[in-house]
């Protein structure tokens, strides 16, 4: 048996040990779960090593109910004293919360009894030396890819695998192991009085899933160069292009604006919109918690309960909302097998890359980055800060910088033309670059 | 003071057996020809956190957090491990983990020894017991309470309150033995007002290195409820921000978020040891209007960014930042500090033992100037008012800084008139400080609710300014 299915089996038991404590100090249900992951980050620097981290962490939460009352707590110490007494802290809260009729587990017919291996796991077995060579290399190729980049925030490599542990008192328990790696590099880029930094990153499951060293530090120079002698525009309405990185955000912002805590408390501008169109009739939008090596793939949701393939927009049509039991419950619903959120989502593209939006486009604003957090999920009231690129006759003409682009997200999505081939696939929340109508932008 | 570190031998060494000589040891084993420095950060820490919403109170949560991180630098390289149990052996290991950085070993014994601290400025109290758990449930329902019975029109209101406590110790081959016991608690009030189908939210709260009474004292936690209602209300007859290049006048206090965004990261030691900040090698420049002057102060009594010592043992300090507009110094750490050949300005922290320390702001704000808030206003023919915002962002290297405004008025004819929606401001942080051309001498810190982020790190932060007009500042609305 290999030490990693050794440790899970160990969580695994500490689970129904602490379990079964909540039971004993009177609890009529309680559920738990329990994270252990171990990692390596190495960062170099103009071509030196700056850090090495060996990091380490443990995590365990427990929420308790008697009968509707409910109490959490959390340890990051694992030994079996600070176990016990976690769970007496969140005992002692539960005999102060309030009676509430929606809180408990999810129903138990719902508890997912397949538990297949999602092939998640794919450690890496590299020194500490063989990381920083190849930080090295891709750091390297950003800064000799041109004569104005002139200094560098560096190159990072990590490499993290963990365990996750759930169980529930309706006797549920499932735990898998993954892993996470990424390579990063941020390069600062020079010309005249400008004076810019972008980067780039690649991320997997696996390590040869991985982009190359030199490609990820190559796209970190491009980024940067391309931003260099940035300028303002006009205040005027024009369409906007978000490049399918920064689209992610948007796909994210529908995504918290469905869900069940969202709309209870009647904190989301989709409310009522189940059944009516919330985006253009060619877009459909998926989840597939089940995806074989996905970054969010798990076969249960927070509370155990069984994920499935399903919509939430059917031909521009809101078909689902994204539920866990209580907000479920609060609503007068069934859960969705949401909890913790969704898992691989997915809206579907259409045939062009970036380059055919910008022709579809024609003239208008390419939006590469985002700042601020200006999104307003009462209202739908969208004004953020911009940096990108200004597009006329379908070409890039200029950098742009240090405007801002607002609308409502309402009508963003139904203003929506395209969705382009690009997929970011750096994600659980997949897209590719969207194309809106309009939007204003403020500037000069 | 040496009670701070029995308090902290007390919670954290004792339990697992480790003693001052422990510490010796394993620094001397961290010491060697190539090392230039080596610290051990210990943390002990107890939150506690709950949530009142639909009137009830839905969650409590307690959560204990303990580890040790262990550094080791040589020249510009870092060496860092760390770990949650506190055993000697494992501690061991991560100092091994640590200590690869440098190839050859030879250990020299250490003697660390505690000195005393000069700040005072916050009672290493726990508040996590200071109010009992049915004093804090009444608390939270006497918020609700007061929230809705502002105005028929409050739909939701969702109140939390969080209490921590956070010991440290911290232990270097440079001698330093230092720890701090350090109280943190915070109140916040999210409200939902709803009139003929339009839905607006207001939010307020406060925070302090105190015990829970403060929400209690001077009725704190009244006074937010109101606060959130009227945010809320005022937000349910705003009309389209404008959009385009504007006179802006920010009001007194938490749009000092402004300061920590347009200059205060870029004034932190690494990013200008590195040369990557639009202040970069900057120090005696003129780069803000001679009307501001900015501090980063950690040793204001009380307060949410405030240090008794930072987290590598330093003592908090009063920094002058920019003074009349010229660049004064920059924020640092010992690290980086060391290799700009200056001194730590005690600004470096770390979010906990799991992380490396970094240069960060305290409480970061401008001094008072001489003009009155309504003659600033009244200077204004056509332009923005913004009393209250949500987060902000910078990217430090080209100077670009947003930060989103949730309450603004439109001014017209020097006076304020509408209420307009959030809309968030855009800028070039030495730009925009040199179009302040007004400062109010309505000095307020803010309420006690700021986190900074730097690099996945959060940091509790104070900011603070007088009322300020800056002469052009591009407002992201969407009514041209």
């Amino acid at each position: 048996m290999s030490d990693m299915k050794s440790r899970q089996l160990d969580l695994q038991q500490s689970v129904e040990e602490l379990l079964q404590e909540a039971k004993r100090q009177g609890a009529s249900a309680a559920e738990a779960a329990v994270s252990s992951d171990a990692g390596l980050s190495v960062t170099v620097r103009l071509g030196e090593t700056e850090t090495i981290e060996h990091t380490r962490d443990n995590g365990l939460g427990v929420t308790v109910y008697f009968g509707h009352r409910k109490g959490s707590a959390s340890t990051s110490d694992l030994s079996p004293q600070a176990i016990k007494e976690t769970v007496e802290a969140a005992c002692n809260f539960a005999r102060y919360t309030s009676e509430d009729d929606c809180a408990g587990l999810a129903d138990p017919s719902l508890m997912a009894t397949e538990l297949p291996d999602l092939d998640l796991y794919h450690p890496w077995n590299q020194s500490v030396e063989e990381a920083i060579e190849l930080a090295i290399r891709c750091e390297t190729a950003a800064r000799e890819s041109d004569d104005r980049i002139f200094n560098s925030e560096g190159a990072t490599l990590n490499s993290h695998n963990g365990l996750q542990v759930y169980g529930n008192t309706h006797g549920f328990i499932g735990g898998y192991p993954s892993s996470r790696h990424s390579l990063s590099c941020a390069v600062l880029g020079k010309q005249g009085e400008s004076m810019q930094r972008d980067y780039w990153y690649t991320l997997a499951r696996k390590s040869e899933q991985l982009d190359g060293a030199e490609s990820v530090g190559e796209m970190a120079a491009k980024r940067t160069l391309a931003r260099l002698n940035g300028r303002r525009i006009k205040t005027q309405q024009a369409p906007v292009l978000f490049q399918a990185d920064v689209a992610v955000g948007l796909l994210r912002s529908f995504v918290g604006a469905i869900r069940g805590s969202s709309l209870y408390r009647k904190a989301s501008f989709l409310l009522d919109q189940l059944g009516k169109p919330v985006f253009p009739s060619f877009i459909n939008i998926h989840e597939d918690p089940l995806l074989s090596g996905g970054l969010a793939s798990c076969a249960y949701d927070s509370e155990g309960v069984a994920t499935s393939r399903k919509d939430f927009i059917q031909d521009g049509v809101l078909s689902s909302y994204v539920l866990d039991s209580y907000a479920a419950r609060k609503l007068g619903m069934q859960t969705t097998g949401n909890g913790g959120g969704v898992r691989n989502l997915r809206i579907n593209s259409g045939d062009q890359d970036r380059q055919g939006l910008l022709k579809s486009m024609q003239r208008g604003l390419l939006v590469t980055e985002l700042m601020g957090q200006g999104v307003n999920m009462v209202t739908g009231d969208y004004s953020r800060g911009a940096t990108g690129f200004w597009i006329e006759n379908g070409e890039v003409q200029f950098p742009v910088e240090e405007i801002t682009i607002a609308g409502n997200m309402k009508e963003m999505f139904l203003g929506l033309q395209e969705v382009g081939s690009d997929i970011e696939t750096r994600s659980s929340v997949q897209t590719g670059s969207w194309l809106i109508d309009n939007m204003m932008i403020a500037g000069e | 003071m040496s009670d701070l570190i029995q308090i902290a031998q007390q919670n954290i060494l004792a339990p697992v057996g480790l003693g001052e000589n422990d510490l010796d040891r394993m620094l001397g084993e961290l010491t060697g020809q190539e090392v230039d420095a080596a610290d051990l950060y210990f943390q002990s820490s107890r939150l506690e956190s709950w949530v009142l919403e639909d009137g009830i109170i839905k969650e409590g949560a307690h959560n204990i957090e303990q580890g040790a991180g262990i550094r080791v630098i040589s020249g510009e390289k870092t060496g860092f491990a760390y770990s949650d149990e506190l055993q000697l052996p494992t501690l061991q290991e991560a100092a091994r983990a640590a200590r690869a950085i440098t190839r050859s070993g030879s250990s020299q014994s250490v003697q660390i020894a505690g000195s005393p601290i000069a700040n005072q400025l916050y009672a290493p109290l726990n508040p996590l017991p200071s109010l009992n758990e049915a004093e804090k449930v009444e608390l939270l329902q006497a918020l609700d309470r007061e929230a809705r019975k502002q105005d028929p029109r409050v739909k939701q209101v969702i109140v939390s309150l969080v209490a921590a406590q956070d010991i440290i110790l911290v232990a270097a081959i440079d001698g330093t033995l230092s720890a701090d016991v350090r109280p943190l608690v915070r109140l916040n009030v999210h409200v939902i007002a709803e009139h003929n189908g339009r839905r607006e939210q207001g939010s307020s709260g406060g925070g302090a290195r105190q015990s829970l009474d403060y929400f209690i004292q001077e009725s704190r936690g009244l006074e937010y409820a109101r606060e959130a209602v009227r945010q809320a209300l005022v937000n349910l007859d705003a009309v389209d921000a404008p959009a385009g290049s504007m006179p802006v006048v920010l009001g007194p206090g938490w749009p000092g978020v402004l300061l920590h965004e347009a200059v205060g990261h870029g004034l932190e030691g690494d990013f200008n040891r590195k040369g990557t900040s639009a202040f970069s090698g900057r120090i005696g420049e003129q780069v803000a209007s001679s009307c501001c002057t900015v501090v980063d102060d950690g040793t204001l009594p009380g307060r949410r960014g405030s240090l008794n010592i930072d987290d590598e043992g330093t003592p908090s300090q009063n920094t002058v930042l920019i003074e009349n507009g010229i660049l004064k110094g920059y924020m640092q750490d010992k690290h980086n500090a060391r290799l700009m050949n200056t001194a730590s300005t005690g600004n470096g922290r770390r979010e906990s033992y799991a992380h490396l320390p970094m240069p960060r702001m305290t409480n970061t704000y401008m001094l008072a100037g001489e003009h009155n808030p309504e003659e600033i206003i009244a200077s204004v023919e056509r332009g923005l008012y913004a009393v209250n915002f949500g987060g902000g962002q910078v990217d430090i290297t080209s100077g670009k800084f947003v930060f989103s405004a949730s309450e603004a008025y439109l001014i017209e004819n020097g006076k304020v008139t509408r209420p307009v929606k959030g809309a968030t401001l855009i800028g070039n942080g030495p730009e925009a400080m040199s179009r302040i051309s007004m400062v109010g001498d309505d000095l307020k810190l803010d309420k006690g609710v700021g986190v900074c982020g730097k690099e996945g790190q959060s940091v509790p932060v104070g900011v603070g300014q007088p009322t300020l007009k800056l002469d052009e500042l591009t407002v992201g609305g969407t009514e041209q």
